[in-house]
């Protein structure tokens, strides 16, 4: 067998930067959006890069990949990245380019947006696409949405940046529990537990220790070498599945979703904020989940009807209490939104006599 | 080809799809067909058809591939065996058109041709391949100057943002400290011996691009210590109107300096004397609001480096956190030993404590901030906690007496 190279990591970054980038390194100066999707950072040289900036589903094949570097080549000296939401941006050196660029976008449906005050693209997971726990699909939802807020993707129009998030269960591999909407894909059963399976594949030590509630026992009767779950305890997380796939807790009929608002990551003005429950449930329908895509389109609408100029979704909820927000969401309040999981539920109890009717 | 009557509807629409994109593949790959022909399945029972994973993976790794397996083999026969690999994305993302058409190749040679650009950690993730497949693709990725990323108990692949690349106010190198603390780490991302997974973010500055404070265990966030540097004239140009707030990313076309800047600071710290704005830079508390406001007129100052934050995860299996500070500031220059050994430091901690499957910030909150401080050698100080605590209910160590007796008032690790 020849050499095998392991261990030697990424290629260092420096084989990716065009031109313009290695020489301007660190000497940015500022930067401006003057139409929504493109980008002009200006280097202290008085150099310019020009970034536009464009969706992409994520999930796509080597075709639709080798599209872009196809663009890329066309307009951009082969030079492309993609960002932290899965959109992708080509990186323009040479101005003339750009109208040309921007031409053979539209003409190949590639929206150029997702800048300033806009909804940029959805940060998603796997879903039923290559998932084993999943309560929703991914990629779906998430074209579902976007195909319905497409507006606000390419233009500045909203109050604050908008960012949406998308977790098809609670492992959240997504990045959605600080997001301003967060779609978060929710079980309601607890696991079927499956004996005469169970004793053959699982360690009852490591899928009792498994559960974060404390929800699984030895079964009473020590013959079948099983577990038992106390029902009333379990949340549904899936944790138990994972150590054990004897334990499968899925329902065609009682998944869905849920959403969750007003949480932020960056430190602009009010610090980081956890998203926080809006509605806890949402049937499962697809393929297009109208009843979620109207829901986020109604919170979205009345966060940009009452929101102040700046304000972030969590800054305009916090601002009008989430009383205000419940009604002018037309959201119905329930037991499920008061927390009562371990010892983070306290915080969320009002000591105050600061609310409103 | 498979009948997908459900997932057709998800063709229409202005936002790219999926769908049309998969179908485009569908004809020369079957697995691609098949993944197509079971997505329409799970569409109408509603329910996923991937059976938990099983452990796969290359020769020496431990990490990097992620299992999977179809539960209706006999039906969707390209999807029997459907493992992901995740290839290490290199510093923010930037590729030439050269180095990803090889990717591409290797992958469909030997895979679906179906990825995620990116996952959410950062990979590259190549989706759907077969066991016998693995080798051969990783030694052709490797012999391309291409490696796996981190799975499992490891050290996950760091990511970082565009930083320096291209962005004004970036206080620390980005791109260089995550290929570096990702080199520093190799042997812990491929082989997986933490209680749990470890995730490295940097971002560069507290506008946290990459959303280090929420999605790594431990998050490097970019600032400053001195003057906020203010171009005058360009405060007069936004006022004048000639420059557009945000950079023209707000609709929204003449600033109110004043109500919009001034007024909105967090901390009171900026004024206007005519036109001339004024910041009392120490008590700044660097949220970066008015240079988001002004790009054009205000610049994060000079004397940078990072804050380390640390210990956030979701919400399994204790309820979320976010990181929280540990060090106010670090220095951040070449080769970052400092930030290499306190994260040594803390993994051993972490290795040695630390129950199966337990974060880091899990441990610290079962064993205490002090027990962690003094065994990665930190020490308290005031700008790590939001306020101090409002019990009387405190301990006092052997440690804390012995330098009373020693004549020092009070016993720290620095
Ligand atoms: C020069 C380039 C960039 C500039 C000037 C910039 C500027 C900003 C600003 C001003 C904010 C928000 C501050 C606020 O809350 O008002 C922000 C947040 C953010 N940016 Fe960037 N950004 C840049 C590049 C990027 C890139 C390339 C990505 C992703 C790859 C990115 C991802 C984010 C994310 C995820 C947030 C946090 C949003 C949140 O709070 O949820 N940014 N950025
Ligand atoms: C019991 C806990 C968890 C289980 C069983 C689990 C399982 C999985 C599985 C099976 C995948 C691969 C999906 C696929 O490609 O088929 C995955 C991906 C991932 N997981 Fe988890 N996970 C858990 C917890 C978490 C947590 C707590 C986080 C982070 C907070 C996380 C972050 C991720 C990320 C970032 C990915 C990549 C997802 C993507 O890009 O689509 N996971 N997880
Ligand atoms: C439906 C609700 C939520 C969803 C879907 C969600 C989703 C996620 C996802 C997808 C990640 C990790 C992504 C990554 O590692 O790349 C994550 C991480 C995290 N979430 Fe959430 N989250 C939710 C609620 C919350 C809540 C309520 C909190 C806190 C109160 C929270 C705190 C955190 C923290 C601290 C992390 C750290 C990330 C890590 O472990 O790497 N999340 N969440
Ligand atoms: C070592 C622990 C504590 C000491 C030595 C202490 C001492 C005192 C003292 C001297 C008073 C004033 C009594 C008076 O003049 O009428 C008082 C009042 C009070 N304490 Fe404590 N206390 C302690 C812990 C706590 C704790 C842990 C709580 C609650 C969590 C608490 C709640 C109160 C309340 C509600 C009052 C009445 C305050 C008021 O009149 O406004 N105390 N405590
Ligand atoms: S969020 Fe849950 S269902 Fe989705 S990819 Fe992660 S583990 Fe799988
Ligand atoms: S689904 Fe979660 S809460 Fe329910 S039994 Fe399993 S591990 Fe416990
Ligand atoms: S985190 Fe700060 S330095 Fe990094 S890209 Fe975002 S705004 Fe720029
Ligand atoms: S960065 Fe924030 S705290 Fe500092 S001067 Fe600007 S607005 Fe005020």
């Amino acid at each position: 067998m020849s050499e095998r190279i392991t261990d030697i990591g990424p290629p260092h970054y420096s084989k990716f930067l065009p031109p313009v980038i290695k020489e301007n390194y660190g000497k940015w100066k500022y930067h401006t959006i003057p139409e929504p999707g493109v980008l002009i950072h200006v280097s202290e040289t008085g150099d310019e890069l020009i970034s536009v900036r464009v969706a992409s589903p994520r999930l796509i094949t080597t075709l639709f990949a080798r599209d872009l570097c196809d663009i890329a080549d066309k307009y951009c000296d082969g030079y492309l990245r993609f960002t932290s939401r899965h959109n992708v941006e080509f990186l323009v050196s040479d101005k003339s380019k750009l109208e040309g660029l921007k031409a053979e976008l539209v003409q190949r449906g590639l929206p150029k947006g997702g800048t300033g005050h806009s909804v940029t693209n959805i940060v998603h997971t796997q879903g039923w696409v290559h998932c084993h726990t999943p309560a929703i699909d991914a990629s779906g939802i998430v074209k579902a949405v976007m195909d319905d807020l497409f507006e606000y993707f390419g233009s500045h129009e909203l109050p604050a940046q908008v960012r949406i998030s998308l977790a098809c269960c609670l492992n959240m591999c997504g990045a959605v529990h600080c997001s301003d909407i967060a779609i978060c894909g929710v079980h309601r059963t607890p696991p079927t537990i499956r004996h005469e399976v169970l004793r053959h594949l699982c360690e009852i030590p490591t899928t009792i220790a498994s559960c974060p509630t404390g929800a699984i026992r030895p079964h009473p009767d020590k013959t079948l070498k099983s577990v038992i779950v106390n029902e009333e305890r379990c949340m549904y997380c899936g944790n138990c599945y994972t150590m054990c796939p004897a334990l499968p807790c899925f329902d065609s009929e009682k998944g869905g979703v849920a959403l969750l608002v007003g949480g932020k990551v960056s430190n602009a003005k009010s610090p980081p904020m956890f998203s926080r429950l809006a509605v806890p449930y949402i049937p499962n329908d697809p393929p297009r989940w109208p009843d979620t895509v109207v829901t986020i389109r109604r919170i979205l609408i009345k966060y940009a009807e009452n929101a102040l100029k700046w304000e972030r979704v969590g800054e305009w909820v916090e601002r009008i209490g989430w009383e205000r927000f419940f009604e002018v969401c037309e959201i119905p309040f329930t037991f499920q939104h008061i927390d009562d999981y371990k010892f983070q539920a306290y915080d969320t109890y009002r000591t105050s006599m600061h609310f409103k009717f | 080809m498979h009948k997908t009557p459900l997932l057709d509807q998800l063709e229409s629409g202005p936002f790219p799809s999926f769908v049309k994109d998969l179908k485009r593949l569908a004809p020369t790959k079957p697995a691609v067909n098949d993944l197509l022909g079971q997505l329409e399945r799970s569409y109408k029972e509603k329910i996923t058809h991937w059976k938990h994973g099983g452990i796969v993976g290359v020769l020496g790794y431990g990490s990097g591939i992620i299992g999977r397996y179809s539960d209706l083999p006999d039906e969707f026969p390209g999807l029997e065996h459907f493992h992901t690999m995740r290839i290490n994305h290199p510093s923010a993302w930037f590729y030439t058109t050269q180095a990803l058409r090889e990717l591409f190749d290797i992958w469909d040679e030997h895979g679906s041709g179906l990825l995620n650009m990116h996952g959410a950690t950062g990979d590259i993730i190549f989706l759907g391949t077969r066991t016998e497949e693995l080798e051969p693709a990783f030694q052709k990725l490797t012999a391309k100057g291409w490696d796996i990323g981190g799975s499992g108990s490891a050290m996950r692949s760091p990511s970082c943002c565009c930083g320096p690349a291209r962005c004004e106010w970036s206080c620390y190198d980005t791109l260089e400290a995550c290929y570096q603390l990702t080199q520093e780490f190799q042997f812990d991302l491929h082989r997986p011996s933490y209680p749990y997974k470890y995730k490295l973010k940097f971002s560069g500055c507290p506008n946290d691009c990459v959303a280090a404070v929420a999605r790594a265990d431990m998050s490097m966030i970019g600032v400053w210590k001195d003057d906020i540097r203010i171009d005058q004239s360009a405060v007069e140009a936004y006022m004048g109107g000639e420059l557009k707030p945000k950079g023209g990313g707000a609709n929204v076309d003449k600033l109110d300096v004043q109500a919009d800047v001034v007024d909105l600071c967090p901390t009171q710290c900026m004024w206007l004397e005519g036109k001339t704005l004024k910041i009392n830079n120490r008590e700044c508390n660097h949220c970066m609001h008015c240079i988001n406001m002004m790009p054009q007129a205000l610049r994060p100052g000079t004397d940078v480096g990072c804050t380390v934050l640390l210990g956030s995860h979701a919400p399994i299996l204790e309820g979320a956190q976010m990181s929280w500070v540990i060090v106010p500031f670090m220095r951040m220059e070449e080769p970052f030993d400092e930030l290499k050994e306190l994260t040594s430091n803390i993994t051993e901690w972490w290795a040695e404590h630390g129950k199966n499957r337990e974060r880091v910030g899990e441990l610290i909150m079962r064993l205490g901030m002090r027990a962690f401080l003094e065994a990665v050698g930190l020490p308290p100080v005031p700008q790590t906690v939001k306020t101090p605590r409002a019990n009387p209910f405190f301990f006092w160590h052997k440690s804390d007496f012995e330098a009373e007796d020693a004549g020092r008032k009070y016993h720290t690790t620095k």
